[in-house]
């Protein structure tokens, strides 16, 4: 982003605020000291190897998990359940087998009143809601299908509906590229900018490889060693800063627009 | 063959079918049919302990049945939900081992309770089998769309504060319930074979969610309908025919989404 927009945003408060988190699993401190925030219709990385904790962060923006220290702040106050509608979740994948009797259309009808009791009985009301969320995403052509036939890619997409139909103002995922082929996660990538662009939906995105969003993120939350750095790439991806936060020495290797982490020597 | 006593088996046995049908299709979806299987037959202890003790069997029932479903509900959170299944139904059926042994003239009952009596109900039974029936109907209907939310996305279903542990455990006691009403009139064998049979049948020939359950209620009816006719025909148990019938379904909706 440029000079002047990031000056823009800095002066914006922050949407989403974690100050000071730490999260602890089995008696061992798996997070410390994580703070960042996040701002309206910023899209953030949320990146890191393998097992550093990007899960259990979203986890505990979520509510699902209790920090053993630290808050989350929405809007700037402490985080509650009433918070749970600002803010919309897409799992990594859907858990299902291929012939649950669930279409496309019902995982985003869902998301509209899941936690309603009763039928939910339907009305062309609810149908132009649905319909309108499956066009936003690119899934009307497989409105119909079972999800569990679908691909990831296609998959992705109905959650991402799912999620968006409740109309957050912040959307989480979970390693939504994992499992993807390249041309369903350069689609996916450019969905995801184009909703926090043109909607202002704050994007929050973990990732174990930061290079697919390079095009798109604002922002970087580099998570390793159980700390965090944040910032833009630039700022925050370079031999010095991240060995300082893996605790041992990496370098940053720039080839062709792509990035890569090397564990030195 | 609609008279008398036979008109109370038509009620009960329909009332038993549409149960059968809309907690099979969760059973089924959610895949809790192992649950589906040791619930009803950890339940026919209940009926063998209540009986040696000299109390309505229906009570035996209830007891063992909602215990086993909180059982398998509160120890599936930390354990292997399949290890925690088998191991509340072999504890179960132990006790009920027990139960029979020690009773002198259970033979009889014994049997009715596997495999049900459909043909023996009397008016006095047909009351509570209505009233639990609805009771259960109206509880699968009510919490359907946090059903289908837990099933499908339990972490998001989660994060939109809707618990997949509690809703697990209502499924459950609803299931529980529905057993323990049933057991009496189909027996347990046959409780399970009509909650798995006509749910997966219907899931095959539908995508919709509740036109699946419509169905696999349908199916159910059409089973358990036929069954009776059948069995009052040859004088065949109607077990043999509801366990039949509930395959051939299957296998028909398989054949049916090959083809489409």
């Amino acid at each position: 982003m440029s000079q002047e927009t990031a000056q823009h945003k800095t002066e914006q408060a922050d949407l989403l605020k974690l100050e000071g988190i730490g999260v602890r699993l089995g008696g061992r401190l798996v997070l410390s000291d994580v703070t960042f925030g996040i701002r309206k219709g910023e899209f953030t990385g949320l990146i890191g190897p393998n097992g550093a904790g990007k899960t259990t962060l979203l986890r505990v923006i979520l509510g699902l998990q209790e920090p053993s220290g630290g808050q989350v702040l929405i809007d700037g106050e402490p985080r509650q359940a009433h918070h749970n509608s600002s803010i919309g979740y897409v799992p990594q994948k859907l858990v299902i087998d291929p012939d649950m009797p669930l279409r496309a259309r019902d995982v985003v009808s869902l998301g509209l009143d899941g936690h309603r009791l009763g039928f939910g009985f339907p009305s062309s009301r609810r149908r132009e809601l649905i319909d309108m969320a499956l066009r936003d995403v690119g899934a009307e052509k497989f409105a119909d299908a079972r999800v569990g036939e679908l691909s990831g890619g296609e998959q992705q997409r109905v959650l991402i509906a799912h999620a968006l139909i409740s109309r957050p103002r912040m959307l989480l995922l979970d390693e939504p590229l994992a499992n993807l082929d390249l041309k369903s996660e350069q689609e996916i990538v450019a969905l995801l900018g184009k909703l926090a662009r043109d909607n202002e939906i704050s994007v929050l995105l973990s990732a174990h490889d930061m290079n697919p969003l390079l095009s798109v993120m604002d922002r970087i939350v580099y998570v390793a060693n159980g700390h965090v750095a944040t910032g833009s790439t630039d700022e925050v991806v370079t031999s010095e800063g991240l060995t300082r936060l893996y605790g041992h020495h990496v370098d940053v290797v720039r080839v062709h627009n792509r990035v890569l982490v090397v564990a030195g020597e | 063959m609609f008279s008398g006593l036979m008109l109370n088996t038509w009620i009960t046995a329909s009332i038993v079918a549409v149960i059968a049908g809309m907690t099979g299709f969760f059973a089924v979806l959610r895949g809790s049919t192992f649950a589906a299987h040791a619930i009803p037959n950890g339940a026919f202890a209940g009926a063998a302990g209540a009986s040696l003790i000299g109390i309505n069997v229906i009570w035996g029932l209830a007891v063992f049945a909602v215990g086993g479903a909180l059982g398998i509900g509160a120890l599936g959170r930390k354990a292997r939900h399949d290890v925690v299944t088998a191991l509340a139904l072999v504890l179960m059926l132990g006790l009920g081992a027990l139960f029979v042994s020690v009773s002198t003239e259970y033979a009889e009952e014994t049997y009715s309770l596997l495999f049900g009596e459909v043909f023996g109900v009397s008016t006095s039974e047909v009351l509570p089998i209505v009233g639990l029936g609805l009771v259960s109907a109206a509880a699968i209907a009510l919490a359907f769309r946090p059903l289908m939310l837990t099933s499908a996305l339990p972490e998001v279903a989660d994060a939109q504060g809707v618990s997949t542990r509690k809703m697990e455990l209502y499924f459950l006691v609803v299931m529980a319930l529905a057993t323990s009403m049933t057991i009496p009139v189909v027996g347990a064998l046959l409780m399970f074979s009509l909650m798995i049979g006509p749910a997966a049948a219907a899931r095959s020939v539908t995508a919709r969610p509740g036109v699946a359950m419509a169905l696999s209620v349908a199916i159910a009816l059409a089973t358990v309908w036929l069954s009776i006719t059948l069995s009052y025909r040859t004088n065949w148990p109607l077990g043999f025919f509801v366990g039949v019938g509930g395959a051939v379904f299957y296998l028909i909706g398989q054949a049916a989404r090959m083809r489409a």
